[in-house]
């Protein structure tokens, strides 16, 4: 089966469509939502109904820390993160902001994990930015296979028998198998907040009979997506981040 | 027990075990068969028991997710592969015959053998780069000849791939490779430049021609640790009668820095396939090995090496591109010349490391028995090498990157791509003959190189301004134009 995964798309209207459209012309059979649907971006409604309706039809979705936010207000973020967030409130109905809310923090199938952040605490937000970040994941879950998001950068991790750890930027469009050997933690790109330079949006699809993983990066219409977060009244440095990937 | 399917007779996903060939410290190689299948194949097995060593299991995993995505002449096609769940194996092409460690007991072998022997290595090693890998164990053992000749370069278990996971990155505190051929870069840890396998066959090359192994025979990592500051002996020292141009071609490759060394494999098979056009330098006649001076200074200043940023390999191979330019050099050619030089000028530009060839083809008639000589006694072949150096010369290159080639072919476009191929050419410059008469009679040979090269060709023409060389040819000419911006570039 054909995995299509999603994270950090932040209400980002433009990247999300953009990524739907190129998953869907890749066969995806299944969408899986990593968190993080809302904030930063200008188009909430949307994109949490888009999330709604996919799951109703059998995606899976998991709850990151700004779609935690809505409810449960955070006292770690920062000022244009903070003001994001109370700007979304105010735009979600009731049912939008129950849906978020509901959403589960992790979710197992099969032999895989999917969390937003990272598995061995998953409710602090934690980042994984190195392997030991990636390796104190990994000791956390007997399952192969953990994907995540949350740091708005593609990183491929692995973890030998003999618990030694490698690290690995993702080539957009390469396949690589993740052997059964070793296990995999595998850090998605933003779809609609990148951060890693390069402004086009990142998913990725798995193929779980051939166990191969491809990141892929989409070029969308950035210049419409930050022209609504600064027509929004959102903080001015959301759009222009958008436009160098930053 | 998985490594109890393994016996003769058994079945694995659809391939019959046969004999076993061959058992080593970290796998073994089973002849196996398959329905469909018809070339000859080997099974690859890793020895994964307890108390193995690891370094077999993470170097069976780099091949297992390397080899089936590797193609071309020189290495081995894959037919297959299994995991660690059941049973980890790779099934692959058998290539007949020996690797080139058989021939240890008969060295020093001639030059131009060991020329050959060499060139056909680089170009194997030019296939790979290009495919984003890094062979990373280049040395006899792991080099063997398909029966047309192309080197095949086999064991991917050390090996870095531009595009994938490097497994063996963080996982020895030791570089894994074979010692007399390693690259002293990767006694730093680097995995990532191609240029560490150049050295590798600097060392195959200078070990084939003297007998002598350049840095010895330690194994101790402090004993490899030497050649980050120590050279070895110039070949000359221990044999006299050694050929500048192979000392010249032999050091490059052995430069401790990797920035010294070619540029890339292409360029290295570039000058072992034409010796005598080898720019020779100082390497190519030293007797010493570097000052204790220059080896102390390498030696207390390992550390104050600026940290050098992550290699690209497809980037390095970019800007090192090997630019064929062919010039026909007859009457009127001048104003097209002067163009293709205008372009060729800006395609150097942008490459720093880049190699200019400049082909010129010396027809011969199919009747002719006497052709190297015109009327006035004078050598053609001779006057049109004089002539590209002439047009060559407002480039500037150091005469490293220049080379000038006169081929004598019947076919001029045959000629040309065939001079492509054999020399690994990245990009072809040609002109397009202006006049319709000799165009009308021999076909145009820039449109049949266009076709039919393995390469990148641009196809020249003048510019509208030029003055028109012949009258007659204007309607022609226009024509062409209108079609074609010039340059265009196909």
């Amino acid at each position: 089966m054909r995995l299509a995964l999603f994270a950090d798309i932040h209400a980002n209207r433009q990247a999300f469509a953009a990524c739907l459209e190129a998953a869907r012309t890749r066969g995806a059979e299944r969408l899986i939502c990593l968190g993080d649907i809302v904030g930063y971006g200008a188009d909430p409604e949307w994109a949490v109904n888009t999330v709604m309706d996919l799951v109703a039809k059998g995606a899976i979705a998991v709850r990151g820390n700004h779609d935690n936010a809505i409810g449960t207000p955070s006292d770690s973020m920062n000022a244009d993160a903070q003001a994001a967030i109370d700007w979304t409130r105010s735009r979600l109905s009731a049912e939008q902001k129950v849906f978020l809310a509901g959403l589960p923090i992790l979710r197992e199938e099969d032999n895989r994990l999917y969390v937003h952040s990272e598995a061995s605490d998953p409710a602090k937000w934690r980042y994984v930015r190195d392997t030991s970040d990636a390796a104190r994941s990994m000791m956390a879950t007997g399952l192969q296979i953990t994907f995540c998001g949350h740091i708005h950068r593609p990183g491929l991790y692995s973890m030998s028998s003999t618990a030694k750890m490698t690290s690995f930027v993702p080539t957009a469009g390469v396949a690589v198998q993740l052997l059964t050997g070793r296990r995999w933690l595998v850090v998605l790109g933003s779809v609609g907040q990148p951060r890693d330079g390069d402004p086009a949006a990142s998913f990725a699809m798995f193929d779980t009979a051939s166990r191969e993983i491809t990141y892929h990066r989409v070029p969308y219409d950035v210049a419409t997506a930050a022209a609504r977060i600064k027509a929004g009244g959102l903080p001015l440095w959301l759009a222009d981040r958008l436009l160098i990937g930053r | 027990m998985a490594a109890l399917t393994m016996q003769a007779g058994a079945e694995l996903d659809g391939f019959t075990i046969g004999e076993r060939v061959y058992r080593g410290g970290m796998a073994t190689l089973w002849s196996v068969t398959h329905p469909g299948i018809d070339v000859p194949l080997l099974m690859k097995v890793p020895l994964t028991s307890e108390g193995e060593d690891p370094a077999a299991i993470v170097s069976f995993e780099m091949e297992q997710m390397i080899l089936p995505r590797l193609s071309g002449p020189h290495v081995p096609a894959c037919f297959g592969t299994g995991d660690f769940e059941r049973q980890a194996y790779v099934v692959m092409e058998r290539i007949p015959g020996q690797t080139l460690y058989k021939r240890l007991d008969n060295l020093p072998l001639p030059y131009d053998e060991v020329r050959v022997i060499g060139g056909k290595v680089a170009a194997a090693l030019a296939g790979l780069h290009r495919q984003n890998v890094i062979h990373h164990d280049i040395k006899p053992s792991s080099i063997m000849f398909r029966e047309r000749g192309e080197a095949v370069l086999i064991d991917f278990g050390l090996s870095h791939h531009q595009h994938l996971p490097d497994l063996l990155q963080e996982e020895f505190r030791l570089p894994y490779g074979t010692a007399p051929y390693m690259a002293p870069e990767r006694l730093n840890g680097v995995r990532d430049d191609p240029r560490s396998d150049l050295f590798s066959l600097g060392a195959l090359l200078y070990f084939f021609t003297t007998g002598v192994r350049p840095f010895g025979e330690t194994e101790t990592l402090r004993g490899m640790r030497r050649r980050l500051w120590r050279d070895p002996y110039p070949p000359r020292k221990l044999k006299p009668d050694y050929p500048p141009w192979l000392q010249e071609i032999v050091l490059r490759c052995l430069e401790i820095d990797p920035a010294a060394r070619y540029p890339t494999a292409a360029q290295l098979a570039f000058d072992l396939g034409h010796p005598e056009q080898v720019k020779l330098t100082a390497r190519a006649q030293r007797l010493n090995r570097d000052s204790l001076g220059t080896v102390w200074r390498r030696r207390f200043n390992l550390g104050a090496v600026p940290p050098q940023p992550k290699s690209n390999v497809a980037a390095q191979l970019a800007s090192s591109p090997i630019v064929a330019v062919a010039l026909d050099l007859g009457e009127g050619t001048e104003a097209l010349n002067a163009t293709i030089r205008v372009i060729a000028e800006q395609v150097l530009s942008t490459s720093p490391s880049a190699r200019l060839a400049c082909v010129n083809v010396l027809k011969l008639n199919r009747l002719a028995i006497d052709r190297s000589h015109d009327e006035q006694g004078q050598n053609k072949h001779v006057d049109r090498l004089v002539a590209l150096q002439h047009w060559a010369r407002p480039f500037r290159l150091e005469e490293g990157r220049l080379t000038v080639h006169v081929l004598e072919a019947i076919d001029p476009a045959a000629a040309i791509l065939e001079f492509a191929a054999v020399n690994l050419v990245d990009h072809i410059i040609i002109g397009a003959r202006q006049n319709s008469m000799r165009r009308a009679l021999l076909g145009s040979v820039s449109a049949k190189v266009a076709g039919e090269a393995p390469c990148t060709v641009t196809v020249v023409r003048p510019s509208r301004l030029a003055p028109q060389a012949d009258d007659d040819e204007a309607a022609d000419h226009q024509a062409a134009n209108a079609a074609v911006t010039p340059p265009s570039v196909f």
